[in-house]
């Protein structure tokens, strides 16, 4: 059998303590020891942003870094964005009034890089939202609506 | 119209799909997990064409985890060749995996099980492939040289399919003309590169004997269909699953090889098996779209009326057929008169093999290409004659009051009325002031071009009894509509989507159609056990084709629904009223809800003479012929001399696609189309070298659109309906990259046009850009 190495990951509140082989992706720890199928691997490169989570608290392309690097850490995925399983996050409800998806396997990961914007800027320009999502990759939308999501989503929080 | 008053039908109605979407919880292939699961990898070949030497798997079978190891001689005389549509004799058949020979970089040798999938992937590195290479042939057009390298020693040529289409008339209009021109235009390879690649989990059960795929795909049942053949199983032992499917744009139309692959490796170990592709694979074995060459020449009179075409279409194939491969081009012929009352048309189309991947349908398939000649056609007639691109457009449009109109390249096209979006278009965009803002912007020095596109396109394939191969298929749709006792609706469709956004839409109709809530109705796709017979979701066919066969299921249920209301309100059927869900005796208050009448049908109406019980119906929609659907598109963009960069600053789009579903998901569909479009205008390319190796293998290589490539865009829409189907619906899926690509290049030749530079092929890179400025500073 592989060698393998403790690692102990809080993803979305909660610790787990799983053994992994030395070389197992964050995104394979994610998908395949947590069962967190919102995180989508696209490229397995950084290039296209589908497996994007927040890594103590910034975005992160999940398909390249190592499980090992997360020992210790705190990961939240799209599955832990909301304050409850009832609830949606203000990101989620602006592309779903906003049609910012189709067919929705870039949508997890645009979510949350947008998040880690909204985070830094709460008030972006549509430049900035842009700038924001460029490490995304969506082939369904042309961008447009995504806009118009992250920029609902900021109105949104603004009013609140 | 449809029968039924639209009250949801027409309006912005949020998604039923998001909700699972948004929060992660949707189910594509790679998340399903069955217990003892097991992970495919692929052996693929690094050279575009050789002779297998040999193929030594010791080592990789002996590592730790690996469950089986298969080359072509384990599966040898126990499965079919790949499965392809329409049969043209004489053509070679494509092995699952490679016999003998390799065809191209990325032809699968061997496949690699293993109890997880990086023991698989580690194995597979171990499988040592020898191979003796050949000269590869990879430029479509050398390849139909006389000497060329043939892909397939036991064809006489590379030519798949050729097929010419002469005219004496046009030769007879090219003498009449007084100009005439020529231009050859290149469709570039490009790559469909949905964000979630191929994705395959085929599952056999020994017990029931019955084979479970799910598989990322747009046509399930076509799948199941072909698996079936391919395995030697009946149908009915094949259930096809495509569950959420992350995008297709054609390239999820064919079965693949690695479909059947992994479906009789399953049955062999008896063992579930899933594999998803890398990004890498996905840009060596997914199809690819496009891959033309144009060869056109025109025939015109001075006040810029367009006489006659003759085209050449060189249609590069790849290595072996896709399901549409051979016979897109087909549709660039029929489709290239655009929107144009030109008289005359010949045409020869040649489908070539060449040792690169496959292509197929790509979000337009053949039609881009066409709209891509005929508007380039046009801006450089209104160049020759010194005539604005849109007075020649005006000046060769088919008139409204003209329709149908058959082309002499034999399409016949429902409605439309051109000069309406055209109209639209130019007070949307400040055509004029745009033009002023031009004039000034020249006289400064500046590079800014204005491009036009006014395009038709072909949607709802049909009938299925069509003239052409390509048409040698079911083009009709299914739906049911099953209404439980207690009123709530479920629809299974025969269309596939994924993205599209039919649960919605579907949703919206029986709802409309029934007065129950979104809520209250389910719609069911993409499982071949749960759906009825269907067709798929392509050629922008969801809604003006499935959206038709549920309008019939819906009226069918509505006219029982009734029956049996009058019935049990003792009333002929001829004096029940309906309205928002109840049905009511003319002229009194007696009346029954849709869901009480649900009931009734399932709990009393054996009272009702002559109706089964039950509240169900099924229904077929075989298109009469094909909707075509138009539109206006501007682009603006100013390009820095300095570096070749070119900036969008405007793209405006007016569109007429006939009755709108639901306008947010029109919008949806028209923005990634154009965006699609505007990548291959000015940065996708899949490119080969000179011996087949593929140089766009990452998403490093190979440039995608991203977010802050593109300003706002303007959309607006005409309507003008279409009496093929209930609906009046045309479709809508493709409008974007049908219009777009030649709309952006006119826009860049327009700002290169003062340098005398008349042709920029696609992608227009700043580096292609640049040169052309710099070869034509030269020359001046």
């Amino acid at each position: 059998m592989p060698e393998t190495v403790s690692v102990a990951i809080t993803v979305n509140g909660s610790k787990h303590d799983r053994a992994v082989e030395p070389r197992t992706l964050l995104v394979h720890f994610l998908r395949e020891e947590l069962d967190l199928t919102g995180v989508h691997i696209g490229c397995e490169s950084t290039l296209c942003g589908a497996c994007t989570v927040h890594f103590n608290g910034r975005a992160v392309k999940s398909c390249t870094v190592l499980a090992v690097q997360a020992d210790g850490q705190e990961v939240t995925t799209i599955e832990g964005l909301a304050a409850s399983a009832d609830d949606l996050h203000p990101l989620q409800v602006g592309f779903w009034e906003k049609h910012g998806l189709q067919c929705g396997y870039c949508t997890p990961g645009m979510i949350m890089a947008a998040k880690q914007l909204l985070d830094d800027n709460p008030n972006p320009t549509e430049a900035e939202i842009r700038e924001a999502i460029d490490g995304n990759i969506c082939r369904c939308t042309g961008y447009q609506q995504i806009v118009d999501a992250v920029q609902h989503a900021a109105d949104a929080a603004g009013a609140a | 119209m449809s029968v039924f008053r639209p009250n949801s039908v027409g309006k912005p109605i949020k998604r039923r799909e998001d909700p699972r979407l948004i929060r992660g919880l949707g189910t594509y292939t790679d998340d399903v997990k069955l217990p003892r699961m097991t992970y495919a990898a692929f052996v693929r070949s690094d050279f575009a064409a050789g002779t297998i030497r040999s193929i030594d798997t010791t080592a990789a079978a002996a590592h730790a985890g690996v469950v089986g190891v298969y080359t072509y001689a384990d599966m040898d005389g126990q499965v079919g060749a790949t499965p392809i549509g329409v049969a043209i004799p004489g053509m070679p058949n494509h092995p699952l995996l490679a016999n003998g020979r390799v065809l191209y970089v990325g032809h699968p040798v061997a496949v690699v099980v293993g109890e997880t999938p990086y023991a698989a992937r580690d194995a597979a590195a171990m499988v040592d492939v020898d191979i003796e290479p050949r000269e590869a042939v990879v430029d479509v057009e050398a390849a139909l040289a006389r000497d060329a390298p043939k892909v397939y020693d036991e064809l006489d040529s590379n030519v798949c399919l050729q097929i010419p289409a002469p005219n004496p008339e046009a030769d007879k209009l090219f003498e009449q003309a007084d100009r005439t021109l020529s231009i050859r235009l290149l469709n570039q390879r490009v790559a469909p590169l949905p964000m979630e690649g191929r994705a395959i989990c085929a599952h056999w059960e020994e017990g029931p004997g019955k084979l479970t795929l799910w598989t990322s795909n747009q046509a399930p049942h076509s799948v199941k269909q072909q698996i079936a053949m391919c395995l030697g199983i009946p149908e009915i032992r094949v259930r096809a699953i495509a569950p959420e499917v992350g995008g297709g744009f054609g390239a999820k139309i064919p079965t693949y090889a690695e479909d059947a692959l992994l479906c009789w490796v399953s049955r062999d170990l008896k063992r579930p098996v899933k594999w998803s592709e890398t990004r890498t694979e996905n840009l060596l074995g997914m199809t690819h779209g496009r891959g033309h060459v144009e060869k056109i020449e025109v025939a015109f009179l001075g006040d810029g009326r367009v006489l006659a075409l003759k085209g050449q279409t060189i249609s590069d194939i790849g290595a072996f057929r896709s399901f549409f491969g051979p016979f897109i081009a087909l549709s660039t012929h029929t489709m290239s008169c655009g929107c144009y009352d030109i008289k005359a048309v010949a045409w020869k189309t040649s489908s070539v093999f060449t040792n690169t991947m496959a292509t197929e349908a790509y979000r337009g398939a053949g039609r881009p290409e066409a709209a891509y000649i005929i508007e380039r056609v046009m801006d450089e007639v209104a160049a020759a004659t010194g005539l604005d691109p849109v007075a020649v457009r005006r000046r060769n449009f088919i008139r409204k009051d003209a329709f149908p109109h058959t082309t002499p390249s034999g399409a016949t096209y429902d409605t439309g009325d051109y000069e309406k979006s055209l109209d639209r278009l130019m007070e949307l965009a400040g055509y004029d002031e745009a033009r002023a803002e031009q004039r000034g912007a020249r006289e400064e020095g500046r590079l800014v071009g204005i491009g036009l596109a006014t395009f038709t396109e072909v949607c709802g394939l049909g009938p299925s009894t069509g003239a052409t191969p390509q048409q040698r298929m079911g083009t009709w749709e299914s739906a049911t509509v099953r209404v439980e006792p207690t009123g709530n609706v479920t629809v299974y469709t025969g269309v596939s989507p994924h993205g599209q956004g039919q649960e919605t839409v579907f949703a919206q109709m029986a709802s409309d159609a029934f007065g129950v809530d979104l809520d209250d109705v389910l719609v069911v796709h993409g499982d071949t056990d749960q759906v009825q017979h269907g067709v798929g979701t392509f050629g922008s066919r969801g809604i003006a084709v499935g959206g038709a066969a549920l309008d019939m299921a819906l009226v069918k249920v509505h006219a029982k629904a009734t029956r049996i209301a009058a019935h049990h309100l003792d009333a002929p059927v001829d004096q029940i009223d309906y309205a928002d869900g109840e049905f009511t005796v003319t002229g009194t208050d007696r009346k029954l809800t849709f869901r009480q009448v649900a009931e009734m049908a399932h709990l009393w109406n054996v009272a009702v003479p002559g109706e089964e019980p039950g509240l169900e119906a099924v229904a077929r929609f075989e298109p009469s012929a094909t909707t075509f659907p138009f539109g206006a598109h501007l682009c603006q963009v100013e390009i820095d001399p300095e570096s070749g960069q070119i900036e969008i600053q405007r793209y405006v789009a007016v569109d007429d696609f006939g009755e709108v579903m639901n306008p947010m998901l029109a919008d949806g569909q028209r923005l990634g189309g154009v965006v699609q479009g505007i990548g291959q205008a000015m940065w996708e390319e899949v490119q080969y070298d000179e011996g087949g190796q593929l140089l766009s293998g990452t998403l490093m290589d190979y440039a995608v659109p991203r977010a802050r490539h593109f300003p706002r865009m303007v959309l607006d829409n005409t309507v003008t309906p279409t009496p093929i189907n209930p609906l009046g619906a045309k479709g809508i899926g493709e409008l974007g990259t049908i219009g777009a690509t030649p709309c952006v290049v006119n826009a860049i030749v327009d700002a290169l046009r003062p340098l005398g530079i008349t042709n920029i092929d696609m992608p227009a890179k700043p580096e292609r850009v640049w040169q052309a400025i710099q070869a034509a500073g030269a020359a001046q």
